[in-house]
């Protein structure tokens, strides 16, 4: 066997690169594998990660390249009102997202993990939703939230409760969405939590009811902070689709809603560019929605990079 | 080292029974059926909907069955818009997609875990920081690179080809098959090429399915790229052309649900078989990250 390998070895066309030595068959296999992949991060993302920002300081249309207007684009954005109101949604939006996504979550991952009959059934129904297009169901909610005939106002009637505008409401549009989001987003954190809570060992928690702690106290002592990694990647996954929320808003408020009430980042984006023609102040909007998206990632890491703790 | 191993086995095979011994939650199971309910309850909706007429909608207080069973809904929509060629479109980009996706994937995945190359660190992290740069962000760029591409199949599937997660999710299957394998077929006088494809791939056949599953269910229901590069009805995916049946039936709901029942079906068929191969790679991705 050994010489065997040996006589292989010496067989093995060797390069030296960069100071260190390869096998020529793996380099070269590993350019030709390597190739259209590279091809492909290059035309979908290093390109068009250049000419965004490149575009921005230009005044281009949908029918001219453009010359260059220094930071014109930029001026006008965050002057722009339409936009403050778009920044203020999606950061409302995210907001209570964020809270109910994984405070909700979190709540149901524990009580699934708790000692129920039809688990399985029931983690399939919280998880149904989250498989669902998103458009689809978003008719059946658009429906649900119809002030004359959509069941939710006739359950708030027949409660004796005062019906409400949903959708078409300035101040219930962005909370209509919010709900359906919530519904339609939510078993994935669950699934995630669960098994999460699923691979703490049991020992810890007989160790701690051995040692007289309350339920609550190896919820906050034990199992919290072993659910850190995946709260923290719950966390960075929200904002990330949160920020860039656009489907379902498009397809149940076509025109940003009552007063521009659910308009978002993405929405204003797409308004400027395929709207107006606009592409100039489009690409400036984007490099904006990728700076908040970049920074609230970076002090979310950081953040909780401190924090992380390790029983092993 | 080893009796603590297997005391702390020991302590969880008798933790276990205690669990199973123990009495069931009542209360808390209460709670989860209600949530339940409000999860299932718009699928149930739905479904019963697609089959009810103008007035059964439009009655006070509302009926949960339809009247009559028929499937007239069904057949609105086909009359409403070209269902059936966006159907056909959806499925043939998505399939498309998924295809070059994986492939580039299990391209990637492979150089990364197998072969040993300069700069292999760099493009691990090249790939990674893709991940920070969301579609939207791009969008503009992107549509204009597309220019000549509009309203062809071409221009819906290029863009979508790519993902890091897939390529990072088949690299951690690729992880747990043992290099041995590798070395034996190298032993054998096999290529690196021959080795990926009579030995890794067949090897990673059920998680490589799976990626294709989880791929396929996020091309289904694409929405931005779709949207903005089509203009011309022919071309319209399904999410697309049931954004525009929202404005066409004018509040017609009962066929606005047969179309979403229509849309939903072939994914809630694929979640039903591949369900514990998809949970398994959320959480994968979830716990890998």
């Amino acid at each position: 066997m050994k010489s065997q390998t040996k006589e292989i070895r010496a067989s093995i066309h060797r390069v030296r690169l960069f100071g260190r030595i390869y096998e020529r068959e793996q380099v070269t296999t590993a350019i030709i594998l390597m190739t259209p992949v590279l091809f492909a991060v290059f035309m979908l993302f290093i390109l068009p990660v250049v000419q965004v920002v490149v575009y921005s300081f230009t005044n281009m249309t949908t029918s001219q390249r453009g010359t260059f207007v220094g930071l014109e684009n930029y001026k006008y954005i965050l002057t722009d009102n339409k936009f403050f109101l778009s920044i203020r949604n999606t950061v409302l939006f995210a907001v209570l997202k964020l809270v109910f996504d994984t405070g909700l979550a979190l709540a149901i991952a524990l009580m699934l993990d708790s000692n129920v009959p039809l688990r399985k059934f029931l983690r399939s129904t919280y998880f149904a939703p989250v498989v669902v297009p998103v458009v689809a169901s978003s008719l059946i909610w658009i429906w649900f939230f119809d002030p004359d005939v959509g069941p939710l106002n006739m359950i708030l009637e027949a409660l004796g409760l005062q019906p409400l505008l949903w959708l078409n409401g300035k101040s219930t549009a962005l909370i209509s969405i919010l709900i359906f989001s919530v519904w339609k987003g939510i078993g994935y954190n669950v699934m995630l939590f669960l098994t999460g809570l699923q691979n703490i060992p049991d020992s810890y928690i007989e160790a701690s009811k051995v040692d007289g702690a309350s339920w609550w106290q190896s919820l906050i002592k034990i199992k919290l902070p072993l659910l850190r990694p995946i709260t923290n990647f719950i966390v960075m996954i929200g904002i990330i689709n949160t920020f860039k929320v656009f489907a379902e808003i498009d397809v149940m408020t076509p025109t940003g809603g009552p007063g521009y009430s659910t308009a978002m980042i993405v929405t204003y984006i797409y308004n400027q560019a395929f709207g107006r023609g606009k592409m100039g102040r489009a690409c400036a909007s984007s490099i904006i929605l990728f700076l908040i998206i970049f920074v609230l990632t970076q002090i979310q890491s950081k953040m909780n990079a401190s924090k992380t703790v390790d029983y092993e | 080292m080893e009796t603590k191993a297997i005391s702390n086995n020991q302590a969880i095979n008798i933790s276990k029974k205690l669990k199973t011994r123990k009495k069931y939650n009542i209360p808390v199971f209460i709670i989860l059926m209600l949530g339940a309910v409000v999860m299932i309850f718009p699928f149930v909706w739905m479904i019963l909907s697609s089959f009810k007429t103008t007035t059964d909608i439009y009655t006070y207080p509302p009926k949960w069955l339809p009247s009559t069973f028929n499937w007239k809904n069904y057949k609105a929509v086909f009359d409403m818009i070209p269902f059936g060629r966006y159907y056909i479109n959806s499925i043939y980009t998505s399939v498309m997609q998924t295809l070059i996706q994986i492939a580039l994937s299990i391209f990637g995945a492979y150089a990364i875990v197998f072969l040993d190359f300069p700069g292999r660190k760099f493009l691990v992290n090249l790939i990674r920081s893709t991940m920070f740069v969301p579609m939207v962000v791009t969008l503009i760029p992107m549509y204009l690179i597309m220019n000549g591409l509009q309203d062809t199949y071409a221009g819906i599937i290029l863009p979508q080809v790519f993902s890091a997660f897939t390529i990072f999710l088949i690299t951690s299957f690729f992880d747990s098959i043992p290099k041995d394998l590798c070395d034996s077929a190298k032993l054998d006088g096999c290529g690196y090429f021959r080795i990926m494809f009579n030995v890794v791939i067949p090897n990673a056949k059920s998680a490589i399915s799976t990626a294709s599953m989880f791929a396929f269910l996020g091309h289904w229901k694409s929405y931005t790229w779709p949207l903005i590069i089509t203009n011309k009805e022919k071309y319209r995916t399904l999410p697309i052309g049931m954004k525009y049946l929202v404005a066409e039936s004018s509040k017609e709901y009962q066929v606005m649900m047969a179309a979403a029942v229509m849309a939903i079906l072939p994914v809630l068929v694929l979640f039903v078989i591949f369900e514990k191969q998809l949970v398994k790679s959320i959480t994968l991705t979830g716990m890998k990250s």
